[in-house]
């Protein structure tokens, strides 16, 4: 069993692959599935430069098997379209290079839909799993308070 | 991705983990035990692993439990270090836990990967070794449980074909006061340079330190020169740093000297926290 034919649902599509044991979800989201917003960066799990969602929450797709992802639902940067943080990227400027940004992005997502009410050191904790070697990060700071204010203001006056 | 090939199995029950481990080592295929994985994927990749099978035990139903039992905290070995803080059943570990690499690779690192690692720094096992918790162990004879300071020496003892289960901790000792501090050296997401986790019972202040040696330790002799409560802080601290477990690590995070300066300091800070000291 050096290989399998496991189904991946990426960003809502259902796709049967055959992969290798020792290939990582990176390596066929990129190479086989043609999704290349995830980068790769340190291939250690230090830069968080491909970083997707799994299940909902960050996962730094360079530390895990293509094989431990079937039956659960992987998103990539392509399954994003014009979100609040996306939005909000480009509004603070929170980008130079962009290598970083769908990473960086992929986590911010998390962790708005994940604790939409994050404090300051949750955010911190958070955003400390990845590297910009750019911007001097109060940029994408910035960003990611921006839409949990948002979201914190929207949810306020429900009855 | 891996320069070489594995085969890849996912046992269901305890029994056919252990059954697959011996028959694949049987065949000189060098099985591993895999739950997060990190280790086998980065180290790997820099062939400083291998494996020809890899024997993944996060189906196995009673390693993912998380519930207290009776007395007990039951935590299962194949559960995420981030799932274990946002559960926050266990207040030491969660801030001894989070001091373990970044919050998004916690979401693969497991609890029982991170207590059986060959990296240095293994923060998860201190809150462990302070509360005395029992380890439930699968291996050829069954499952058994073991007292983690029988069977943690620098590392977890364990025989061919055994593999980490569960944790139980006593509620008593999950509720005793802590404390629980890093010190990194180089930036926020640096390697730690130390940590050091705490808890009061009994009157008694409990140490273990992860980063001084190059494994994580708790230590009776320096437990009891810092619960010497006829001297002085700083004799006890004194004290207490000369009964050390050798070697200290001295490497380009941390000469063995500021490592010890940093953790005569972290002592106190203990005593201060815990034993009400005046510093
Ligand atoms: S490429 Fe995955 S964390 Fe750097
Ligand atoms: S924008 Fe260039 S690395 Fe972040």
């Amino acid at each position: 069993m050096k290989s399998h034919t496991i189904t991946l649902t990426i960003n809502g599509e259902s796709h049967i692959v055959t992969v290798r044991s020792a290939d990582t979800l990176l390596y066929i989201v990129r190479g086989r599935l043609g999704l290349t917003g995830a980068k790769p960066g340190c291939l250690n799990g230090d830069c968080g430069a491909c970083t997707v969602n799994v299940d909902g929450w960050p996962m730094k797709s360079c530390l895990m098997l293509a094989v431990e992802a079937a039956g659960k639902e992987v998103t990539t940067i392509e399954g994003l379209k014009e979100t609040p943080i996306q939005m909000a990227f480009v509004e603070n400027f929170a980008f130079q290079c962009g290598y970083c940004t769908p990473g960086f992005i992929m986590n911010c997502h998390s962790l708005i839909e994940q604790h939409p009410d994050a404090d300051d050191q949750t955010i911190k904790e958070w955003l400390e799993s990845n590297i910009c070697r750019c911007t001097g990060y109060i940029e994408i700071e910035k960003a990611v308070k921006s839409v949990l204010k948002r979201g914190a203001h929207l949810k306020a006056p429900m009855e | 991705m891996l320069p070489f090939d594995f085969d890849y199995y996912q046992p269901e029950t305890l029994k056919e983990a252990v059954d697959l481990y011996q028959y694949l080592e049987q065949q000189g295929k060098q099985p591993m035990f895999f739950s997060g994985g990190t280790e086998l994927i980065t180290l790997g990749r820099i062939d400083l692993a291998y494996t020809e099978a890899v024997i993944d035990i996060k189906g196995i139903a009673e390693c993912k439990v998380m519930r207290v039992s009776g007395n007990h905290l039951l935590l299962g070995s194949v559960l995420t270090l981030t799932k274990i803080e946002e559960a926050n059943l266990f207040p030491l570990l969660t801030k001894t836990a989070s001091q373990v690499a970044d919050h998004t690779a916690r979401g693969k690192i497991t609890l029982g990967g991170n207590i059986c690692a060959r990296i240095f720094y293994r923060e998860a096992v201190l809150p462990f070794l302070l509360a005395d918790s029992q380890l439930l162990i699968a291996g050829p004879e069954g499952v058994k449980g073991v007292p983690i300071n029988k069977i943690f020496a620098g590392e977890l003892k364990l025989d061919k074909a055994e593999f980490l289960v569960q944790t139980a901790t006593e509620n008593r000792l999950i509720r005793a006061p802590y404390f629980s501090i890093k010190r990194r050296q180089q930036w926020e997401t640096g390697y730690p340079l130390i940590t050091v986790a705490a808890l009061k019972m009994d009157e008694e202040v409990r140490v273990a330190v992860s980063g001084l040696c190059p494994f994580p330790f708790r230590s009776k002799e320096v437990e009891a020169s810092l619960n010497n409560k006829g001297l002085s802080v700083e004799t006890r601290v004194e004290r207490a740093l000369a009964v050390l477990p050798q070697p200290i690590l001295d490497d380009v995070e941390g000469s063995a000297d500021y490592r010890l300066f940093v953790l005569k300091n972290l002592f106190v800070d203990v005593l201060a926290a815990l034993d009400g000291v005046r510093v």
